[in-house]
């Protein structure tokens, strides 16, 4: 059984084709990690991953049962939480409010039972509260909870949005540029979490990561986008190394002096 | 200034946060319980009235103020329930039996006006539920033989076994009592994941999906329970006023529901309770002013609708969390005197002033 499978996945707007027959295969348990210049698909993966975007071509797979069709929330409560480039909490609820959000995948309550505010319902309010503690505790969130997200700075409430993913309990975690707009010590103690997270929560992580440092450390294996197509992929060290990407990333013109040189 | 803290999630989860707030309440209702014996008729009906009303518009707070879908068509719920009650109370069935039913039959009908909601915002969610309220409006005075048309039906004061409500006082009393009931469920329903999936829908689409909350679901059951709730006061309103016809559910209706909940603050329950006071109060306070005021402003038409237009402008303008918001602003400036600052409230006002509605 294969964990997550992209097939060959292509989607284009207008006359840009933002993926090419991408292809790419995650086992369970590891950081997949996915880089690339800007504009060259990474976030467009997450967008067809969590279904914002219908595929052109090529199918999705999770655990063997086909995703590339569903509703974004059917994907999401078969336990692919993910995060946003750009934030998208709840602005103006506290931050265990966002928290307990996160729990919705495992509301087993129906609307009568909720009404009546009854036993059931009760039992899993109080086992949301304590599975949101627990995220807490390991993002150290504890100073924050009571606060309306708002009112936090932008690197804090890319923590929240990471603490809310992981309070889905996931089986998949899909994080989109988790470092930007952290400071060098967030993004440390980022780099410390993914990998408890892979290690102590056992959540697989699909990261979309512009820091390479970060990508390097966390990762087990790297796949390199440029223009929607794949053009490396395995250990972190080997695509760092692999000419395309330094050329992707440098430019046409450093190939061009190197090219001269011969 | 009170320190909250909580030592087991238990207390997270309490209706009211501290022990004072349940004696407020229960002082609270122990004094509305009192109130008929100090008033007479004429305040009592009007108390009457801002109970059936608020029932209503907790239904439209659930669906606008914590979804965040507008609707211009709550006259047409409010008519459905009307209409079904009254017509089942003369066949016989007994109010007790009517009174859910009536409920019932406008939820099913806002699960159907949900589905178009489904694909519709803003304005032209709003729109189409004006456009639902015309066709509803049209029905009830052309299909005679059920609804007598523009003739109305008369119908009998409310009775529950061998107890008649047909006194203002006794009504007061029934009329109470569905408030309360209908402000529990509605706590309730807010405290539990529903109500959360609901204020997500509200607050980004994008992240409840991502949430796993299915936005067709949700928008609908907050349909159905906002034309649930509006039915239900509908039923009152009919039993209140013994006679109804279309005439008593214009737009003007509609917009006046919209109005309570603005003026009251969007998003929270005190709100459209002190919202339909303040809705409900208005045209007497402008009728008891009337004979101080000068004569071109005391003969002019339609001097209730333009107060509202110019209560909600105002309103927008310096205080979107409406009277809910003026009355917590008041009582954190007592809590934390003398800290309070001008700015305390500023982010709170810029995230409602936001297009997010």
């Amino acid at each position: 059984m294969s964990f997550f499978k992209a097939e060959n996945i292509s989607i284009s707007f207008g006359g840009i084709k933002a993926l090419s027959r991408v292809r790419f295969e995650i086992s369970q348990g590891e950081v997949f990690g996915i880089i690339g210049p800007n504009g060259a698909g990474k976030t467009t993966i997450f967008n067809c991953i969590s279904r914002f975007y219908d595929l052109q071509e090529g199918r999705i797979f999770f655990r063997d049962k086909e995703i590339s069709r569903m509703g974004s929330h059917r994907v999401a409560s078969l336990g692919i939480a993910r995060t946003f480039q750009n934030i998208e909490l709840f602005k103006n609820m506290t931050v265990m409010d966002n928290l307990l959000l996160g729990r919705h995948r495992h509301r087993r309550s129906n609307l009568f039972q909720e009404v009546l505010f009854s036993k059931s319902v009760r039992q899993q309010e109080r086992k949301s509260r304590e599975k949101a503690e627990e995220i807490i505790d390991f993002l150290d969130l504890q100073a924050y909870r009571d606060q309306v997200v708002a009112g936090l700075s932008f690197g804090l409430q890319k923590i929240v949005e990471l603490g809310r993913a992981l309070t889905v309990e996931p089986a998949l975690l899909l994080l989109d540029e988790p470092s930007s707009g952290m400071n060098v010590e967030e993004t440390e103690d980022l780099a410390n979490w993914i990998i408890d997270i892979k290690e102590e929560l056992s959540i697989t992580v699909l990261l979309v990561e512009h820091n390479m440092r970060l990508v390097t450390e966390v990762s087990d294996r790297v796949l390199a986008l440029n223009f929607g197509e794949v053009i490396a992929e395995g250990s972190p060290q080997k695509v760092m190394k692999d000419p395309e990407v330094i050329k992707a990333y440098l430019g046409e013109e450093s190939a061009f002096i190197k090219r001269q040189k011969h | 200034m009170r320190f909250i803290m909580k030592l087991n999630y238990d207390e997270d989860l309490r209706l009211f946060r501290y022990r004072s707030t349940f004696f407020w309440y229960l002082a609270l209702v122990l004094g509305l319980l009192i109130l008929p014996a100090l008033l007479d008729n004429y305040f009592i009906s009007l108390l009457n009235f801002i109970a059936i009303y608020s029932i209503a518009s907790i239904g439209m707070m659930l669906l606008t103020g914590y979804t965040g879908q507008v609707s211009l068509g709550h006259a047409a719920f409010l008519a459905m329930g009307s209409y079904t009650s009254a017509i089942l109370t003369i066949k016989g069935w007994p109010f007790l039996v009517a009174l859910p039913i009536s409920g019932i039959f406008a939820a099913l009908v806002g699960i159907v006006i949900g589905l178009p909601a489904l694909r519709l915002s803003g304005l032209y969610l709003a729109i189409a539920t004006m456009g639902f309220a015309f066709i509803v409006d049209e029905i009830l005075v052309r299909w005679e033989s059920l609804t007598r048309g523009n003739l109305g039906i008369y119908l009998s004061p409310p009775s529950i076994g061998p107890l008649t409500f047909d006194s203002e006082k006794s009504f007061y009393y029934l009329g109470l009592a569905i408030l309360i009931l209908t402000l529990l469920a509605a706590k309730n329903i807010l405290r539990s994941p529903t109500g959360r999936a609901m204020i997500a829908i509200r607050d980004s689409e994008v992240a409840a999906q991502t949430m796993g909350i299915n936005l067709a679901k949700y928008k609908t059951v907050a349909f159905a329970l906002s034309a649930f709730f509006t039915g239900i006061a509908g039923s009152l309103y009919a039993h209140k006023v013994t006679f109804i016809n279309p005439e008593s559910y214009t737009l003007l209706v509609s917009i006046e529901l919209l109005v309570m909940i603005i003026i009251g603050g969007l998003g929270s329950l005190h709100g459209a309770i002190y919202g339909t006071a303040f809705v409900i109060l208005l045209p007497q306070l402008i009728i008891l002013t009337k004979d101080h005021l000068p004569s071109f402003v005391r003969d002019q038409t339609g001097l209730e609708a333009g107060l509202y237009g110019l209560m909600i402008i105002l309103f927008i303008l310096f205080e979107p969390l409406g009277l809910y918001g003026r009355w917590l602003k008041t009582k954190f400036y007592f809590e934390t005197f003398p800290l309070y600052k001008k700015e305390t409230f500023k982010k709170e006002k810029k995230f409602y002033k936001a297009e997010r509605h």
